[in-house]
């Protein structure tokens, strides 16, 4: 039986992909043509979704994007034959989707078998390699484990760039009855959804990551804390979760090897500040998501004030690729000290959005024209905003700079969690600056004065900036009011807000009215 | 206990907190499952969730208002998210937010005369690759316009 895949990731569901579904089954039924329906994971070629493929001798051939409508059409066309040139001739036909332009340049690691299996089918990921880590974890003492994650280089991919292995190596060195694995899984920034897409698209590789880190530090039990606005990654994690205790990958006595590890998840309450970590940790006790004093780092003092990792979902997911091949593999990826690969998310305003994991090192307009085929809107790009809300705004002049961490730091912008949202001609920056002040004010966390007060006092200064009330008083108000809250704010939330608004200030001054001499008064 | 809650809530409530009762960091996931169930966290209950938990009603209202996403108010039948972040707001959502506030007769946090429908504002669903994108109760849609979310309401909510 022809085997034909239909993704059940949150965005082709966004597209329709469920009633694409439907409609193939029903369709095949009626004209008698047997066919296996497989629910696979995304591809992360969102302007094709719904993509449905079928399976030929030489490989999945694509159709998409496929709409309900188009199904009768697709079987007139007998496209589960798909080699076939009546297959061929259908206008929905898009050829062997691993030569497809976009995935044939990727490099995917993390995401290696994302939209290729059956999310939910342990079968599936073991026969794709899954699991090969955790052997030869299995097989190595804790250091040694810690030794490989620090160096492969991989470093935090929540946005902070801190050294996976480094911060490993402190929890294991801290000596406890009980250490905790916790899972950043609140993935709060605009313009992201790689960790949705691993935990919907290919749960075991998140649940075998921080097995691993369980066992290399000696943590038993694991939290994986998901922002409430992902109801089908938590329907898939604790079906993942039973299936892996059902078949020994989890609980007591992990494949005999005496270890255990218990993994449950828990849901965030739709607070932002609550991907940062002490908050998060706050949250999972039970309490108000107040940002904590640092130190104690997390690793030291964390949930329950136990030694805790707190990762965020891709650096545990890039856990088992590094322990399989190995860490030289890994970090043979890369440019200068960003190793590895980044799954980058295109977002916003761009003919062609979805996922793109690379090396370090591509430029940022390689993956707005390349990838992203420039602006849906047709229309110029003119800013670009990466790493989310906490990120600069770029304008056209550095969209050479290549993705690598130091790279951004040095341009005074954010690579971050690796997203990136493009905006056309008709945006205007300074309501997005605004806009930045009023997400800090409904989000702050309350705890600190300049986020608490000054993101408040932002969105009033910017109203009067854009009403064009006492310019170069205001902007110098504006100025003044982010150095404060760049350096007195307790966490990244108010600390950098200031990126978006002066990043906005600095290379579009004609949207606050500003010729260029005044802006930079 | 309240008494605008029926019999049938007041015991799943009771289940709810039996249940969390021992769990770390029970208050969460006890929040979750009664507002999963009964729409809301009603106030009423607050004195024996405190109770159970060995906290202050002032801690259990402290959590319950900290969070954007629980609510000590019934609200509509059925709940619209609209995405207001940046990708979204790069495709638009600022003209699809006005036009289904003016189409729908409310504002956000607000529930439409027939009690079908509560607007709410939500930072992102991470479907930015579609945006701009809402989501009606449990599920997220993509590349969305006034009036693809209006054709969506009807075939949800009244059909
Ligand atoms: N992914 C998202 O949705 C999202 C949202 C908002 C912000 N962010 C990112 O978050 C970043 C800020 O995060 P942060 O405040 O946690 O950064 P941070 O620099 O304080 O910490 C980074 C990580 O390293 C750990 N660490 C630091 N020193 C250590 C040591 N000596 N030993 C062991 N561990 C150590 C910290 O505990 C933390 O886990 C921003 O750069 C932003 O890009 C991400
Ligand atoms: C306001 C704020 C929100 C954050 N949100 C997230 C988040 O949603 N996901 C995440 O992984 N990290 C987030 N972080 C970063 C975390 O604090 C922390 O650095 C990260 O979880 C560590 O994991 P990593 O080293 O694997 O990146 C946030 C930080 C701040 C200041
Ligand atoms: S900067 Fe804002 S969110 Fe962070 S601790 Fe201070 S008040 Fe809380
Ligand atoms: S629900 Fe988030 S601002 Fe009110
Ligand atoms: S910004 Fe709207 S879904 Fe992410």
């Amino acid at each position: 039986m022809v085997k034909v895949y239909v993704p059940i990731d949150s965005t082709a569901l966004s597209l329709g992909a469920e009633r694409t579904a439907k409609k193939i089954v029903q369709e095949a039924q009626a004209r008698g043509v047997e066919i296996t329906l497989v629910r696979n994971g995304s591809r992360g070629l969102f302007w094709l979704e719904p993509l449905v493929e079928v399976e030929t001798a030489q490989g999945r051939v694509a159709f998409g994007p496929v709409q309900p409508s188009d199904v009768a059409g697709l079987f007139n066309a007998e496209f589960t034959n798909a080699l076939a040139d009546k297959a061929k001739a259908h206008p929905l036909y898009l050829g062997l989707t691993d030569e497809l332009a976009w995935l044939k340049k990727q490099q995917r690691l993390t995401f290696a078998r994302v939209g290729i299996t059956d999310p939910l089918s342990l079968e599936d990921y073991l026969a794709h390699d899954g699991y090969q880590g955790l052997k030869n974890a299995l097989a190595m003492s804790g250091a040694d484990i810690v030794k490989a994650v620090t160096d492969s280089g991989l470093r935090g991919r929540g946005g902070a760039a801190f050294p996976t292995g480094i911060k490993w190596n402190t929890v294991l060195n801290a000596p406890a009855e009980q250490k905790y694995v916790v899972c950043n899984a609140d993935e709060g920034d605009s313009g992201t959804y790689s960790d949705r897409m691993i935990m919907e698209d290919d749960p075991f590789v998140l649940i075998e990551g921080m097995t691993i880190a369980g066992i290399a530090v000696g943590a038993t039990q694991g939290y994986i804390y998901l922002r409430s606005e992902y109801p089908h990654a938590l329907k898939t994690l604790n079906e993942a979760i039973r299936k892996a205790n059902l078949a020994g990958y989890l609980g007591e006595n992990i494949q005999g090897s005496g270890h255990t590890f218990h993994l449950e998840v828990r849901r965030a309450a739709g607070a932002y500040v609550c991907g940062e970590e002490t908050s998060l940790l706050e949250s999972l006790e039970g309490k108000r998501g107040l940002v904590r004093f640092k130190p104690p780092l997390p690793a030291i003092e964390g949930l329950f004030g136990k030694p805790t990792i707190v990762n965020n979902v891709i650096s545990l997911a890039t856990v088992p690729i590094i322990l399989d091949k190995g860490a030289q593999y890994y970090a043979d990826y890369g440019m200068g000290r960003s190793r590895g690969t980044l799954p980058i998310q295109l977002a916003g305003n761009l003919k062609q959005t979805g996922l793109v994991e690379l090396a370090f090192g591509a430029t940022l307009r390689e993956l707005l024209y390349d990838y992203g085929g420039g602006a849906a809107s047709g229309r110029p790009i003119r800013a670009v905003q990466v790493g989310g809300p906490l990120g600069a705004y770029l304008p056209e002049s550095q969209f050479d700079t290549p993705l690598d961490y130091e790279a951004f730091t040095k341009i005074w912008a954010v690579l971050g969690h690796g997203g990136i949202v493009a905006f056309d001609d008709t945006v205007d920056m300074a309501k997005m600056a605004r806009y930045a002040f009023e997400f800090c004010a409904v989000e702050s966390c309350g705890k600190c004065t300049p986020c608490r007060i000054g993101s408040t006092r932002g969105v009033e200064v910017m109203d009067k900036i854009v009403l064009g009330k006492n310019h170069p008083q205001n902007v110098q108000l504006l100025r003044d009011l982010s150095d404060t809250m760049l350096n007195g704010s307790l966490c990244a939330l108010g600390g950098m807000t200031p990126y978006p608004v002066l990043s906005a200030l600095n290379h579009f001054p004609e949207d606050f009215g500003l010729s260029n001499k005044e802006a930079a008064a | 206990m309240d008494n605008t809650l029926s019999h049938e809530q007041h015991a799943q409530i009771q289940a709810h907190i039996q249940a969390h009762q021992h769990v770390p960091g029970g208050l969460m996931p006890l929040l979750h499952a009664i507002q999963d169930d009964i729409g809301y966290v009603p106030e009423t209950v607050y004195p024996e969730i405190a109770k159970a938990l060995a906290l202050s009603v002032a801690e259990v209202h402290g959590v319950v208002s900290f969070y954007h996403h629980f609510r000590s108010h019934p609200i509509g039948k059925h709940v619209l998210q609209v995405c207001r972040a940046e990708s979204c707001q790069s495709m638009g959502s600022a003209k699809l937010e006005a036009e289904l506030k003016a189409k729908l007769g409310v504002d956000y946090h607000q529930t439409t005369a027939d009690g079908n429908l509560t607007l709410l504002p939500v930072y992102c669903l991470g479907n930015c690759g579609c945006s701009p994108a809402v989501m009606l109760d449990d599920e997220v849609y993509g590349r969305m316009s006034a009036d693809k979310v209006t054709a969506l309401i009807s075939e949800v909510c009244h059909g």
